[in-house]
């Protein structure tokens, strides 16, 4: 049960800046997702909460005391590798058992502890004598999973615990691991480049580009309204489209190159006229609309379809995902609900005006 | 089916060609001295000549000073020394090297390697030199201490150390593990086929030391067996040929059953690289 707190944290390899200032605070309890592509700084960003690399500058904070010189060791977190790093000589046993020995703690404690883990992981008793690689992928997840449970540590750290899983398997573990950390309720860093696993787990997300938080929010508010291109751009699958335009003089439309009017819900007089225009591809609709759009690829996906296409008289490309069969026809008509629509400054990226949340959708 | 064959009998050659002259120190044990001396050994071993190793074993041994036992016993403390001594020490070393981050940490791995390039041979003036102005002349010490180093050993450790995953030490940081608990609790387990397989390589190295053994060691209650028995080849027409090859025939015993004992680990500890 913790509150961390990070302030101005950078880190710096040489001349090379990979943090450039983090502020951050996760809640007694929270399950904070730090998500973005890789080379954002969000692994470092873990690191250095875990005291495994030592800070440029900033501050970390453990239930307001400051840690930030402390040794791994004194900082009461466990993590959770990418790669389990379980110990390959020592049996499942003693993987979860080793923390508690160094700590000094007696026999009769560490069997129970490692006991209840296991129980909880759903760990049969005849695994724990085992060595981590007579384990399937998945126990051995589990195993590592358990080292940082029986620690009862303040925080829990995850290092993209799931991306060695085949997909079935992270499917399940990642709603185990959600179901877990709600009913242990110790305060969850989860570090990962998977936005779909960034959207379930966390309470919050922190978006990182570049090593620069981008976006803090709940999923779904990070979804709907995304602070700026990267964002809008890196959540959700298929991405965005993004589409050139301008605003027009009295600020109610937007002018796209494809050559029509779109009639925005509310009137943008202030700022940058020269705007990119965002729609996510299940907003998008065929068969009606002043668009066309020349089919390119279509994916039937059962379900759904997606279909990729140019717009006519553009270069830009556009994404359309259409419940049901396959549309036909070459040339499609399209329509971008101005309810859906999120405007970005051209030039910073930044989003500039809100999009009306899902549940308005005419649907 | 055939290049199996083939390579069955290309194997059998290679060890009819290394056994073979193993096979004829062994049956020249047991022929008389002055027919040997004549040159005519004979390839099958004489069965009532056996009796030369009752004779070497309990005998009063070179010269009557050193007896056989003693000097194989001083060849396998001075071996397992040597093999303990060279991995205690490259193994440290090698973890400060492949885990600490230090000043002058590259500089201090180029000098080790640069020892490569100086074995004992080579030293062997100004090492004997320093033995002697410690006053280490003629003492066990003086006889193991300066073959301890080891630029070989150094880099395999460090090789087998750079191949263990970074993840490993820190779950061990976050565990709570030191440093030393880190070394002993984690990677030496981690480290043990290699580490066996090294213990092989280097006793043998240590129990074939010749030179420097005869140089530092001129007290005869130290000598090797591999000194041992050049000391009795003497005058041609007086050399015990039965009894030379008698005990060069047990100083092979030693090593061969470390080598044949270990051979599991040696192999794994070479070949395999599950970390």
């Amino acid at each position: 049960m913790a509150r961390l707190e990070l302030d101005g944290l950078r880190k710096s390899f040489g001349a090379t800046h990979v943090l450039h200032g983090v502020d951050l605070s996760v809640g007694d309890g929270e399950m904070l997702v730090i998500v973005g592509a890789s080379g954002c700084g969000k692994s470092t960003l873990l690191r250095l909460v875990a005291g495994l690399d030592a800070p440029t500058s900033g501050r970390v904070k453990l239930d307001g005391n400051d840690i930030t010189r402390l040794d791994p060791s004194e900082r009461d977190m466990a993590m959770v590798f990418q790669n389990y790093a379980l110990y390959p000589h020592m049996s499942v046993f003693d993987n979860m058992a080793y923390g508690l020995r160094i700590r000094g703690m007696s026999k009769g404690e560490i069997g129970r502890r490692v006991g209840e883990a296991a129980s909880l992981l759903g760990l049969e008793a005849s695994t724990l004598d085992r060595k981590p690689r007579q384990l399937s992928g998945g126990q051995r997840q589990r195993v590592a999973m358990g080292r940082a449970i029986v620690r009862e540590p303040k925080l829990f750290l995850f290092d993209e615990p799931l991306s060695n899983l085949d997909a079935k398997l992270r499917v399940q573990m990642r709603a185990e691991i959600r179901k877990l950390q709600r009913r242990l309720g110790v305060t969850s860093l989860y570090v990962t480049h998977d936005q779909v696993e960034a959207m379930t787990l966390g309470d919050r997300l922190l978006v990182m580009h570049e090593g620069r938080p981008a976006q803090l929010a709940t999923p779904l508010e990070v979804f709907e309204r995304p602070a700026d291109r990267y964002v809008a751009g890196f959540i959700g699958a298929p991405s965005m489209n993004f589409l050139d335009g301008e605003l027009t003089g009295d600020g109610a439309a937007v002018c796209l190159k494809a050559g029509c009017a779109l009639a925005l819900p509310f009137r943008l007089t202030a700022g940058e006229k020269s705007v990119t225009v965002g729609i996510r591809p299940e907003y998008v609709e065929t068969g009606r609309g002043d668009l066309r759009m020349q089919v390119d690829l279509v994916e039937p996906l059962g379900s759904e379809t997606v279909v990729h296409g140019r717009l006519i008289g553009t270069d830009e490309d556009l994404v359309a995902r259409i419940p049901g069969a396959v549309p036909s026809g070459e040339v499609m008509k399209l329509a971008l609900p101005p309810q859906h629509l999120h405007l970005f400054e051209r030039k910073s990226g930044r989003r500039i005006l809100p999009s009306q949340p899902s549940a308005s959708s005419d649907g | 089916m055939r290049a199996n064959w083939l390579a069955h009998a290309v194997l059998c050659c290679g060890v009819l060609l290394f056994l073979l002259p193993v096979w004829l120190i062994f049956a020249g044990s047991t022929q008389l001295s002055h027919s040997i001396a004549r040159g005519e050994l004979s390839l099958l071993p004489h069965l009532s000549g056996l009796d030369v190793y009752r004779r070497v074993l309990l005998g009063p041994g070179v010269n009557g000073e050193a007896s056989v036992p003693h000097m194989l016993m001083i060849s396998a403390c001075m071996a397992l020394a040597i093999a303990f001594g060279k991995i205690a020490v490259s193994l440290l070393s090698a973890y400060a090297v492949a885990f600490f981050r230090f000043p002058f940490r590259m500089v201090a791995f180029w000098t080790i390697f640069l020892t490569l390039m100086l074995p004992v041979e080579v030293r062997i003036v100004p090492t004997y030199l320093v033995m002697s102005d410690l006053g280490l002349i003629n003492s066990f010490g003086g006889l193991t201490v300066p073959l301890i180093a080891s630029a070989t050993a150094t880099l395999l450790f460090r090789q087998v150390f750079l191949a263990v995953p970074d993840e490993l030490m820190e779950a061990a940081r976050m565990d709570g593990a030191g440093p030393w608990r880190f070394l002993v609790d984690i990677l030496i387990p981690v480290s043990a086929a290699n580490i066996a397989a090294l213990f092989v390589i280097l006793f043998v190295y240590g129990w074939n030391q010749y030179l420097w053994p005869l140089l530092v060691a001129t007290d005869p209650r130290l000598d090797t067996v591999v000194v041992g028995i050049v000391r009795m080849i003497g005058v041609e027409s007086l050399t015990p040929w039965d009894e030379v090859m008698a005990v060069a025939t047990l100083a092979l015993l030693p090593p061969v059953a470390v080598v044949l004992l270990m051979q599991r680990w040696f192999v794994k500890g070479l070949t395999e690289g599950e970390k």
